[in-house]
């Protein structure tokens, strides 16, 4: 069954993706010219048209979510990888809910072994398939999510002349990610950490043509990739510490490693506090915590289910899940825990700050998305890993469920992705309406939906906590709160009240979205209403530690889980509701009540606003400081270093200078040689000189 | 088996073919090239199907070397005709044989001119390959390993783009001065030890001065081949002139030569010479991976852009290598290997469309996934082993010369694994700029997508990165009992030079 779960998505990318390079079933040969080389007529033809239409489009809506073709209806193709795609995932979440009660709930955790990978000398490395409370869980979250996307796609990408294609590169993330998530060693987790990260990079590129696109998906696989170099660090250190890379035994001689010391670079540092930062450094990437952040508002280039699947629930909780599976590690390492709080809690803060300023549905989701990553982070940070993986199996349910909601939105108003026109749509689209309430409800934490209780948990277990930086978690975490329950309300009163501000034409033809679409939002709006009252008990209740078994280890000073049970004053648990009410009131006082006065106040603060609406200039700093040294750097060596230094001193210089010899001494052949092997060896001798004396 | 000469059959099968087509293969009617053709594909896919024997053949248990021939040459000089492989070089060989034919049907339709010598030039290359690999006598190798420059430069000269005189000339001058300085390291190890029996001189002790000369002197040779930093500017050139099958043999076999002559002759040879020398080889090696990942990435020419990656790449080579751990050498020969197989694809990708635009200039394409999507997905598929990712080869290679490295110096392994990141910056900037985009420019439109020869081409490609990616224990055990007595030698004799006090140092390790 567990390798049912896991290779069923394998084996429908596999089919989508013959299909979409192959043209599907030789039934529709017509629409085979498309992409196969047999029809040349056909095939110019079409692009003709396309490169036409795609023109056209970029006239009045340059840089939206636009789809850029027109298709006719579904081929044959078409539909069997839609239904190959979706039928499989759908089979693969019903499994794991199975395997859920099985694993998690009932309490058997087991591990199979598939085969062995890579064994080189003391490195041994296996395909395996874990599944633990900690992977049942996040099986659950990964391919429920990843069905409703999947039968979501089917309604939404409906006018893409691409579908097999789109669909395949759902199912190679779910593949990917479902590898990630059952991994038995930090290398087949890497393995997973990649693939996802190929499969982000093509879906956000799915747009192709587009040039924002492009840059979009570079910039998400580079980003990330710096965090991949710290996490590839911290392997080799965890290999180097423990002789091992499998997780079982890493955590046994974690214990033994405390007081350690790595020798790394040019220091002695605390073994396992190095090896965790290095760790999290990945995680920070894959997460997008502050600093490595700026790839995912650009992500949102990609379709909306994908930002949807990939940005907001499943991917991007990948560092959450990495820093509570590696747990027993990061426990016996304060000082990295008390690192990975800060950087979460900054995250959460400054993230909100960014959300509330932008006009774009789904950067402000995105934003969204980064500041509750970083409650996760900081409740990981004060050893709440339960209240983090709680939040993360929550989170998925309601994230998805706005981003999708906003899909449904963008689909009904043509593409247009700007909520300053929008706007007094919510009769027309009454059922999107409603689901983007009770997603937004969640998420600010309205008692009994389900942010409700991971989000109180988080805060609470914040302030209970040992850790000495617990009290300033607590503390940005309720000003992002405030923040975050003003921007929902910002979105939601832009887009669906107040008068309409978009052309009267795309008034008119907006639309409730086709059932396909509405099916999914439902069962994710079930999740987000019932997903925290009904499983806290399991998740961060009393019983909790027989929940997660030995998959989470939490030190017996670091509960924080268990001190926010017993030791919270009652404002403690009131503060979240209180804010999350003071936003909404204050988006409502400025969106409906006062409609001219955010203007005004932005323009007041103009500093401070500027400031926020370009996301604090990390883009710009990063660009400056990175992107363009790198190709300056990167030219300047290659013309001076290559070119004139390299070449010039070495064959062309010594061809030139021989030639003058060889006019006077007409000896060519032996002066060219040896001149040149002597300057050789004069150039090895004064580097290796110039090594032993300063090197 | 054990009485069949195996691996004199595989040397030297191709100079059959040569001798097939001198013989019977006469004018230049269409018919004739044909033939030409047909005789070079057949040749070199029987030799590697021969080739495969000398894998089944091959005991992974046994370090030492297997398939020995050995026969007297010029006895007076203790000079033997002496064939053998064991697990560094036997995957060399299958790698040559492998690429070969490969390399002939990418030559199917491009090379028009002068085919029979063409063909003849490649199967002479392969012979010299094969043999300089399975060499275990000094002059036997030396005279495979610079037999390889003359058809190489022949093929680069004849056959090569516009500025190919000049790029023939830098390649063949940049890598004889190295094979001088070699001879004569070769002669003094010959004076010193009274054969050129490579087994044999390997388990002579040279006095400590001795072997830092000798050491600079193959390291010459070795450095220009591999090609290692700053001795690198001839890589660019010769590909960039050479004919898409040339790229791919220089790139997939000859780099590797330099790589495998580390190996053979400088670590276990002068040990002491080599623990002296290995700061500078890491030296040198991030200076290539840094310095020639920044410089790909302002290329704007498809084939030097992958020409300086494989710099870049074979600078993980040379650190593994000099870990001197068990993972830091198998990766470096796991990288060498999947090295010649991803960087022979992705040449074979600028191939495809040099052979519809006639042009490598990167400005030139764009958009065409549209029009070509199973180019797109081969040339992505080898973007990203190329850049490391996990399930390809590629990754396999960089995670164990990285772990070794880390095991050893982390300063080394932090700095390296900046490739990571750079790698991935240049790749993907250069498929971004081919495939991804509008297509607007009318001669791109017209291109087609890959037909039949070239998807055969490419097939077998593509599994062996996966196979590598997937099952990589295929390859590593039958390195992994070679690469332990190689360290076992280096290390003990490193012990007995430097007597009790060095035991420490080399337990570190």
């Amino acid at each position: 069954m567990e390798v049912l779960v896991v290779f069923l998505p394998l084996l429908a990318f596999l089919v989508a993706g013959s299909i979409a390079l192959f043209g599907g079933p030789k039934a529709e040969p017509a629409h085979a010219g498309g992409h196969g080389h047999h029809d040349h007529h056909g095939h110019d033809h079409g692009h003709d048209a396309h490169a036409h239409d795609a023109h056209a489009h970029d006239e009045h809506d340059d840089g939206h979510d636009d789809h850029h073709a027109v298709a006719g209806p579904p081929t044959a193709g078409d539909r069997a990888a839609q239904f190959v795609t979706a039928g499989a995932v759908l089979i693969s979440a019903v499994l794991s809910w199975v395997l859920f009660f099985d694993v998690a709930v009932g309490g058997h955790p087991r591990t199979i072994e598939l085969m062995s990978w890579i064994r080189s000398g003391g490195l041994d490395v296996s395909w395996a398939l874990r599944v633990d409370q900690l992977t049942a869980v996040m099986l659950v979250v990964v391919n429920t999510v990843s069905a409703m996307v999947h039968v979501y796609s089917i309604g939404y990408m409906a006018e893409d002349p691409q579908k097999p294609r789109f669909m395949g590169y759902l199912s190679l993330f779910t593949f990917a990610m479902l590898m990630l998530v059952t991994a038995d060693n930090l290398v087949q987790l890497f393995f997973g950490w990649e693939g996802v990260g190929l499969a982000s990079y093509l879906l956000i590129n799915f747009w192709y043509e587009k040039p924002s696109a492009n840059n979009a998906a570079i910039k998400a696989f580079l980003v990330n990739r710096v965090g991949d170099f710290g996490f590839a660090l911290g392997i080799f250190a965890i290999f180097v510490l423990t002789g091992s890379v499998q997780f079982d035994a890493i955590f046994a001689k974690a214990p033994e490693l405390v007081g350690q010391k790595l020798h790394f670079l040019s220091w002695n540092i605390d073994a396992l506090t190095i090896t965790c930062l290095l760790l999290f450094m990945g995680a920070m990437g894959k997460s997008a915590q502050l600093g490595l952040h700026t790839w995912l508002p650009d992500a949102m280039e990609g379709p909306t289910p994908v930002s949807a699947l990939i940005h907001a629930a499943t991917m991007v909780t990948a560092g959450v899940f990495m820093v509570c599976r590696l747990s027993p590690v990061f426990e016996y390492a304060p000082t990295a825990l008390e690192i990975v709080a800060v950087v979460g809690a900054l995250t959460a803060f400054v993230a909100a700050t960014i959300g509330f300023t932008q006009f774009d549905i789904k950067r402000v989701i995105a934003y969204s998305t980064m500041s509750q990553l970083g409650y996760m982070f900081f409740a990981a940070g004060v050893s709440a890993y339960g209240a983090a993986m709680f939040h993360l199996f929550t989170h998925a349910f309601f994230k998805a469920l706005l981003f999708l909601g906003a899909g449904s939105v963008i689909h009904a108003l043509h593409h247009e992705q700007d909520m300053r026109n929008m706007g007094g749509v919510w009769k027309k689209i009454p059922f999107t309406y409603a689901v983007m309430w009770i997603g937004n409800l969640a998420l600010a934490g309205l008692p009994f939906f389900a942010g409700y209780y991971s989000k109180d948990m988080i805060l609470e277990a914040a302030f209970a906590s040992a850790s000495p930086v617990g009290k300033f978690a607590f503390a940005l975490g309720i000003a992002a709160a405030l923040l975050t329950a003003f921007y929902s309300w910002r979105l939601l009163f832009m887009t669906f009240h107040g008068k309409p501000r978009m052309e009267k034409s795309v008034f008119d033809h907006a639309h409730e979205s086709p059932v396909v679409m509405l099916i999914p939002l439902a069962v994710l709006a079930l999740g987000a209403l019932f997903a925290g009252f009904g499983f806290h008990e399991l998740f961060i209740g009393h019983s909790m530690e027989h929940f997660w078994g030995k998959t989470i280890l939490v030190l017996a000073d670091h509960n924080s889980i268990e001190a926010a049970h017993h030791h919270t004053p009652g404002w403690v648990k009131l503060a979240p509701l209180v804010v999350g009410l003071i936003g909404i009131a204050l988006a409502y006082i400025m969106y409906m009540a006062i409609p001219g006065l955010p203007a005004k106040v932005a323009a007041t603060f103009r500093g401070v606003h500027q400031f926020l609406y370009n996301k604090w200039y990390f883009d710009e700093l990063y660009d400056f400081l990175f992107v363009r040294s790198a190709k300056y750097l990167g030219y300047g060596l290659w013309k001076s270093g290559d070119g004139a230094v390299i070449d010039g001193v070495g064959p062309d210089g010594i061809a030139a200078a021989t030639r003058d010899v060889a006019a006077r001494a007409s000896r060519l052949q032996s002066g060219y040689v040896y001149h040149y092997a002597f300057a050789m060896v004069i150039g090895v001798v004064l580097l290796v000189a110039w090594l032993s004396v300063f090197g | 088996m054990a009485s069949w000469p195996l691996l004199s059959f595989t040397t030297f099968l191709p100079l059959a073919g040569v001798a097939l087509i001198l013989l019977f293969c006469r004018g230049n009617t269409p018919d004739v090239v044909r033939n030409v053709r047909y005789v070079a594909l057949w040749t070199t896919v029987i030799t590697f199907v021969l080739s495969l024997f000398i894998w089944f053949n091959f005991d992974p248990r046994n370090p030492g070397y297997q398939l020995v021939e050995k026969a007297d040459w010029i006895p007076e000089f203790g000079i033997s005709y002496h064939m053998g492989v064991d697990g560094i070089s036997m995957l060399f060989v299958i790698l040559s044989t492998f690429l070969m034919p490969l390399c002939i049907l990418s030559s199917w339709e491009a090379v028009q001119n002068r085919v029979k010598e063409y063909m003849i030039a490649f199967l002479v290359l392969e012979t010299l390959m094969v043999g300089m690999f399975c060499a275990l006598d000094f002059v036997l190798f030396y005279m495979f390993f610079e037999g390889v420059l003359i058809p190489m430069f022949l093929i680069i000269g004849v056959w090569g783009g516009a500025r190919r005189v000049y790029a023939a000339f830098k390649f063949f001058l940049y890598t004889l001065l190295g094979s001088v300085l070699m001879l004569l390291a070769i002669l003094a190890m010959y004076f010193a030890a009274g054969t050129t029996d490579i087994p044999t001189i390997t388990a002579t002790h040279f006095p400590r001065n001795m072997q830092l000369w000798l050491w600079l002197a193959f390291f010459a040779s070795f450095a220009v081949k591999v090609p290692m930093w700053p001795v690198h500017t001839w890589l660019p050139d010769a590909h960039v002139e050479a004919p898409t099958a040339g790229s791919v043999i220089l790139a997939g076999v000859l780099l590797k030569m330099g790589g495998y002559g580390f190996l053979r002759f400088n670590i276990p040879m002068l040990p002491e010479a080599t623990e002296y020398f290995a700061p500078l080889v890491y030296t040198l090696s991030i200076v290539a991976v840094i310095y020639t990942s920044l410089v790909a990435l302002a290329q704007e020419d498809m084939k030097k852009l992958i020409a300086y990656s494989s710099v870049a790449h074979m600078g993980f080579v040379t650190i593994g290598m000099f870990a001197l751990n068990q993972q830091g050498i198998e990766g470096s020969i796991f990288t060498m290997l999947s090295h010649g197989i991803v960087s022979g694809a992705l040449f074979l990708c600028v191939g495809v469309v040099y052979d519809r635009l006639h042009t490598r200039e990167i400005a030139r394409y764009g958009g065409l996934v549209k029009n070509m999507p199973k180019y797109a997905v081969v040339f992505l598929f080898m973007t990203m082993a190329s850049v490391g990712l996990p399930g390809t080869s590629g990754f396999v290679g960089e995670f164990l010369v990285l772990l070794g490295a880390f095991r050893d110096n982390t300063w080394v392994a932090f700095l390296a694994a900046t490739g990571m990141v750079l790698g991935a910056a240049y790749a993907l900037w250069l498929f971004r700029r081919v495939v991804y985009g509008k297509l607007v420019k009318p001669d791109v439109r017209a291109m087609f997508d890959l037909n039949t020869r070239e998807v055969a081409i490419f097939l077998p490609l593509i599994a062996v990165v996966l196979w590598m990616g997937v099952y990589p224990n295929s390859f590593l055990n039958v390195t992994s009992a070679s690469v332990g007595q190689l360290i076992q030698t280096y290390q003990t004799k490193l012990a007995a030079a430097q007597g009790g006090a060095g035991d420490v140092s080399v337990a570190a390790r």
